[in-house]
């Protein structure tokens, strides 16, 4: 990355005028500094026309019904999916719409304990999790990428093991050797943590998988909105994302995997729209995707996320990525100017995100945010669904900045001169 | 006053930096671990009770504050926990002014307070603002619904803590591991 491809000032600006809410006053007029896209990233206004036209002219069921409108829809639809899925690196049939990263991995958890219960015939076998059996999380997962593997070891009788987070955020790489063994079957892992912004060195991830013949589950929630991301160059077998995150609405995100696994895969929703023949005694499935896809789908947001990808897209995603880690450079130099700042995660941006979370010693993250939002600033505080990174960096929540392509440096400076008046306001550190 | 600074007014930031009842009582009558799920912050929780005196008794007692006759008292409340500026300081007050009334005026002002909490910074009447004493002064918090959760912390603790006790069930509360 070359600072003369990040975006420049006159870019951001025009940007900024992308997004209506940007323009957003606040109690005394206030402008909004929004620093806080790593729980959801805010819409360009590409993206809400895209929903109310699609809403106002194309609204049908899709891939049923063959009136004009159904064919608009079930288009719409296949071409937001192809989109997508060119923008992740993935083919079409490699995309599976769900409600969110969330909703990506609980599908996969309940698919691998339909295989595990012996669905799917063959081909499944190979997804069978046994008692005794290993699954390898890490200790910087967001609960989304942790919780539904602990149910999952619970219900198959596997063993969880995870990788811990050292005193810097980083994943301790070399717990690899003794966290993977021979019966492992699956390793998942964060592409960028939400708490410490740490970038995962997913090739190492994925050999030391695949020397075990693990699958890998990467959930790039943090890294797709942030990163030029290729997942089939990554070499990973499944990823999560959202597309709330990527400039896009809330209510869709995907499951990638790759079209062989896909293939083998039982469902782990069923219902309408899955299906091909239907007795009173037993169903045949459709080829993935649609295979993953029970139930009446979320078109208006398919439509608007493809929308959200059109439009990282025309920036381009390297300089995206350039833009963010100026402006994190810039934040991690500022917050260690300030007295009782402790970052929690890498102190400098190397292979790291704009996600920024810290402790102000003597003051409670809530306290802080109080503080800053009453100047105009919004950032997440609590523990951001990710309790067993906090307690292994010694604390129960914290402050986190989290930058996006519509900040500017202003705005970290702004958010730099607020926090360093947060403890002489709550009378600590004098 | 700005709206942050009605929040967090000196007597707030206080109690929070010297809270009243930290340090959990040796023995108990009832035990209540709390979290805040948002942000994690917790309280651990212990309460004592007594009967109230036999009517003659204790001269110079004030209904409510020593209880009716046969009643039971709050007699000690302490905890120990994690929290915010609000939740600190809301667990402190919320000490001074519920030990040594009986557990029926205690829910009085529980019902006070949470009418408090829930009022959006409208307030509540003169005898509900006057019963809660210091506890008043969070009113200012009301205005922010995120954080009311951080307020009403300690007081969930403590109508676990006295259903337990008044129910005979003095058991450790049950904190997960490795917390
Ligand atoms: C790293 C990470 N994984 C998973 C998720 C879950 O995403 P969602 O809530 O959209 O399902 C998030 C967002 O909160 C996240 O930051």
């Amino acid at each position: 990355m070359t600072v003369s491809s990040a975006l420049s000032d006159q870019e951001v600006a025009a940007i900024r005028a992308d997004f209506p809410i940007l323009g957003r006053r606040l109690e005394g007029g206030r402008p909004l500094v929004y620093l806080d896209t790593g729980a959801t990233s805010q819409r360009p206004r590409v993206v809400i026309d895209a929903m109310r036209d699609f809403s106002e002219n194309h609204n049908a069921a899709v891939h049923r019904g063959a009136h004009t409108l159904a064919g608009e829809a079930t288009d719409a639809f296949e071409d937001a999916r192809a989109a997508i899925a060119a923008f992740v690196g993935a083919a079409p049939a490699e995309l599976v719409f769900t409600s969110g990263a969330t909703g990506a991995i609980n599908l996969l958890t309940a698919a691998l304990g339909a295989a595990s219960a012996g669905r799917g015939q063959d081909p499944s076998h190979r997804f069978a999790i046994l008692p005794g059996d290993r699954i390898v999380v890490t200790q910087a997962e967001h609960h989304s990428n942790l919780v539904p593997w602990q149910e999952l070891a619970a219900r198959t009788g596997a063993e969880l093991a995870w990788l811990r987070a050292g005193p810097d955020g980083r994943l301790r790489l070399d717990d690899l050797a003794t966290a993977i063994n021979a019966r492992t079957r699956l390793v998942a892992f964060t592409h960028a943590s939400n708490v410490t912004g740490a970038i995962t060195d997913v090739a190492v991830m994925v050999a030391a998988a695949r020397r075990a013949g693990a699958l890998t589950v990467l959930d790039a929630a943090q890294s797709a909105p942030h990163l030029p991301l290729d997942l089939s160059a990554l070499g990973v077998d499944f990823a999560a994302f959202s597309a709330h995150k990527m400039l896009g609405p809330n209510g869709i995100g995907g499951l990638y995997g790759r079209i062989e696994l896909l293939e083998a895969l039982p469902p782990g929703l069923t219902g309408g729209s899955m299906v091909e023949i239907v007795t009173m005694r037993e169903a045949t499935f459709l080829p993935p995707p649609h295979r993953f896809e029970a139930g009446t789908q979320a078109v208006t947001q398919a439509v608007g996320w493809a929308a959200a990808v059109g439009y990282l897209d025309a920036l381009g995603m390297e300089r995206v990525a350039a833009h963010e880690h100026a402006l994190t450079a810039r934040l991690l130099e500022g917050v260690a100017r300030i007295d009782g700042v402790r970052v929690l995660g890498p102190a400098d941006a190397t292979d790291r995100l704009g996600a920024v979370a810290l402790d102000l010693a003597g003051v409670h993250p809530h306290d802080v945010g109080q503080y800053l939002d009453a100047q105009g600033i919004a950032v997440r505080v609590g523990h951001h669904c990710a309790q067993p990174v906090h307690r292994a960096l010694g604390v129960v929540a914290s402050t986190r900045a989290s930058l996006g392509l519509y900040n500017t440096a202003a705005e970290v400076d702004q958010f730099l001169g607020a926090l360093d008046q947060v403890r002489s306001y709550f009378g600590v550190g004098r | 006053m700005s709206s942050l600074d009605v929040m967090y007014q000196e007597l707030i930031l206080d109690h929070a930096r010297h809270p009243h009842g930290r340090g959990l009582a040796e023995s108990f009558d009832g035990e209540s671990f709390q979290v805040n799920p948002t942000c994690g912050d917790r309280i651990q929780l212990r309460v004592g009770l007594r009967a109230a005196p036999a009517p003659g008794g204790e001269p110079g007692a004030q209904p409510g504050d020593g209880g009716e006759p046969g009643a039971l008292v709050l007699e000690s409340v302490s905890w120990d926990g994690q929290g915010c500026s609000i939740s600190q300081a809301s667990a402190s007050m919320m000490k001074d002014l519920v030990e040594g009334k009986d557990l029926a005026a205690v829910e009085a002002v529980a019902g006070a307070f949470a009418e408090l909490m829930r009022s959006r910074g409208r307030g509540v009447d003169q005898a509900a603002a006057e019963s809660l004493e210091d506890a008043i002064a969070l009113e200012g918090v009301s205005r922010y619904p995120m954080r009311v959760k951080c307020a009403l912390l300690g007081w969930m603790a403590l109508k676990d803590a006295a259903a337990k006790a008044a129910a005979g069930d003095a058991s450790p509360a049950r904190i997960p591991e490795g917390i």
